[in-house]
């Protein structure tokens, strides 16, 4: 009953369960549906599928349990004159030289159909199509699996498009490495209510002795709801290093801009000097002095700095040590004005732990957080909250 | 949509209201399955009319729970109001000994009792706490509940056919969504997207519609737009158009010229992306040149 393919749904990394199977069992009892292949695709697809970036995968599975994509041969379809033009014209003239090194074009393309005929037998395990890992040599040369359209050479040839091959929501894909929600949780851990706006909600407690008071007579008392007054202070390190981790990083920044209401955010490259910044465009025009940021938030802010500490030692030790600008004092000065007004002060880094003992800035920076640097994973950021709490 | 053994009315387009095949298979499903229904898709593709016409053609009540960022879960049970009690017992009135005068029911509660199999539209579920569907498991999917003030038990006569749209600000959780069917709302492609003109102006000339179908799709492929225009956009903008008697070759024209469509700010709402499709327009003249 289904139950192949239900476990090569799975297999291509849908999240569904036993439930959702029974669901649509029962749905084909019912008579959703009678005998037709697409409404069988769309219903299935309500039932199991319950994200659109989703979508994709499951039209994959789909695609694979009931017209066994594996069986084509992709690599051989390809002229190989073409596939050559084609990545001769990426090409610049250094690409060209490292490619000699590789062995010439010719042996570049043997390598591409192995790794193509290698990468289908992966696809059908729940991997995606060349070109995402950045390890393929044709990542590098520019090479855009979507360009040939890998996907469609094959099903174009042999057949009409079925819904499930036009992959419409390839674009949806996501292989989130932390999500929103997995944040959002944790950020949850540093909400302080307070009571503030207007008095709407019934005080028992007051009620009760303001009522008592008056010898029984009833008076009302009220009070303000309660709303998460937590107020933060995120600094982002940009540029350089960090382009690697900007997803992680907006990742981040989304789930704390709906969680907080009082989140200000300014950025900063590699270390917090005598200025700081709204927007990356108009950073040179527009920079605030970082004496601003401490006269004009108070110390209850929790403080988040979020940047690799990658640089060199002299980035933070020695005035002009700055790799954009002439700083007069060093970084490191600058880093303990903040921590000395802002009590609470973390450290989120998204360099994995492993490698922080490489850098012996990491190490400088760690000592001017007071130890309060955190790598930014869920656990890293749940013991950061329980710093900053 | 062959499902001509199944006794219950099916969901199809209306006079008023199109629906793609997709959609009205997913809403079948629901209604047969009696599982909720999680609607997303771009703001403005008609999450929200879908709950009206579904009631509308299914000839039932609509009850509509707007979630706002303050907005608990058991405001959809039921609302215990203390304070008219208090107020009742200094004034000495006899209502005060039964405290099941002062529970007001809330819309899970209007649902499960009903008369008729009513629509319950969850609206907007992403803008309330992150904890909110959580608290809703155990309603949802054996439609029934506890009211700890009066011991009274509330189970749902008839399960009711519950709609829930979210906007994606929040992911929901995963034991939330295993008690949903799910539907992906896409935008409509220009063929749909006539069709539903046609409904709302049935008057409209097709070359207008053409020309203005044309100036549509081509600003939602516009890269970097904040906001993409969508359905309802369009549908004020046509509005819009035929109030002000535009002809089909005017709106050729100022296309063709380079610059902003008129009435664009039926489309368009914020300034960096007005900005953004000047830019675009400026440098499309340029190039035409």
């Amino acid at each position: 009953m289904l139950i192949e393919f239900f476990f090569c749904v799975r297999r291509y990394g849908v999240k569904t369960s036993i439930t959702e199977l029974l669901d649509l069992l029962a749905a084909l009892e019912r008579n959703v549906i009678f005998a037709d292949i697409e409404a069988f695709y769309q219903l299935s697809r309500t039932i199991l599928v319950k994200d659109e970036s989703y979508y994709d995968r499951f039209d994959r599975a789909f695609a694979d349990y009931f017209e066994g994509v594996a069986e084509v041969d992709i690599a051989s379809a390809i002229p190989e004159d073409w596939l050559a033009r084609g990545l001769q014209r990426e090409l610049t003239a250094e690409d060209k030289a490292k490619l000699q090194s590789l062995g010439g074009l010719d042996e570049l393309i043997k390598q591409f159909k192995e790794r193509l005929a290698e990468q289908q037998e992966r696809h059908a395990g729940g991997n995606k199509w060349i070109g995402t890992g950045g390890t393929s040599p044709f990542g590098t040369y520019g090479y855009h699996p979507e360009g040939i359209r890998i996907g469609q050479e094959g099903s174009n040839a042999r057949r009409a498009v079925k819904v499930w091959d036009k992959r419409e929501f390839r674009d949806l894909d996501t292989d989130e490495v932390i999500n929103n929600r997995s944040i959002q949780v944790a950020l949850r851990a540093l909400r302080r209510f307070a009571r503030t706006g207007a008095a709407t909600e019934l005080d028992l407690d007051g009620t009760i002795q303001a009522t008592s008071r008056k010898g029984g007579l009833l008076d009302l008392q009220w009070q303000a709801e309660r709303h998460n007054a937590v107020k933060v202070l995120l600094l982002f390190d940009v540029g350089g290093s960090m382009d690697d981790y900007i997803y992680e990083c907006e990742a981040l920044f989304a789930a704390a801009r709906s969680e907080f209401k009082h989140l200000e955010f300014y950025y900063f490259h590699n270390c917090v000097y005598e200025s700081v910044w709204k927007e990356n465009k108009r950073r040179h025009q527009q920079s605030i002095p970082t004496t601003d940021l401490i006269n004009r938030y108070s110390s209850d802010y929790k403080l988040i700095f979020v940047g690799d500490a990658t640089m060199g030692p002299y980035e933070i030790a020695y005035p002009g040590g700055s790799v954009e600008h002439w700083n007069k004092e060093p970084g490191a000065v600058w880093m303990k004005r903040l921590t000395d007004h802002f009590t609470k002060v973390a450290w989120l880094n998204p360099q994995p732990q492993e490698r922080w003992h490489y850098y012996h800035s990491i190490s400088m920076m760690h000592e001017l957080v007071q130890q309060r640097m955190f790598p930014l994973t869920i656990a890293g950021l749940q013991k950061a909250i329980q710093a900053l709490a | 949509m062959s499902s001509s053994h199944s006794t219950l009315s099916q969901f199809t387009s209306t006079d008023s209201y199109i629906v793609s095949n997709e959609l009205a298979l997913a809403v079948n499903a629901t209604i047969t399955l009696e599982k909720p229904l999680l609607l997303k898709g771009e703001p403005g593709t008609g999450k929200t009319r879908l709950a009206e016409e579904l009631a509308a053609s299914l000839n039932t009540n609509l009850l509509r729970w707007h979630i706002k960022s303050t907005t608990k879960a058991q405001q959809g049970l039921y609302e215990y109001d203390a304070v008219s009690r208090l107020r009742d017992s200094q004034l000495g009135s006899d209502k005060v000994h039964d405290i099941s005068n002062y529970i007001k029911p809330g819309k899970l509660w209007q649902a499960f009792t009903a008369e008729q199999r009513p629509v319950l539209l969850i609206d907007e579920i992403d803008k309330a706490d992150i904890e909110f569907p959580n608290d809703l498991l155990h309603e949802l999917d054996q439609m029934e509940f506890h009211v700890y003030e009066t011991g009274e038990h509330v189970r749902a006569a008839q399960r009711p056919i519950v709609i829930i749209t979210s906007n994606n600000e929040k992911e929901l959780p995963d034991a939330f969504l295993r008690r949903c069917f799910f539907h992906y709302i896409r935008f409509p492609d220009a063929e749909i997207l006539a069709a539903i003109v046609q409904v709302h102006f049935p008057n409209i000339q097709p070359r207008l519609l053409a020309q203005a179908l044309e100036v549509f799709f081509e600003l939602r492929e516009a890269p970097g737009l904040k906001k993409k225009p969508s359905t309802s956009e369009l549908l004020d903008w046509l509005k819009l158009l035929l109030a002000e008697d535009m002809q089909p070759e005017q709106l050729q024209q100022a296309h063709q010229k380079g610059g902003l469509m008129p009435m664009f700010g039926a489309l368009l709402k914020n300034e960096q992306d007005v900005e953004l499709v000047e830019k675009l327009a400026f440098m499309a003249r340029r190039q035409g040149r």
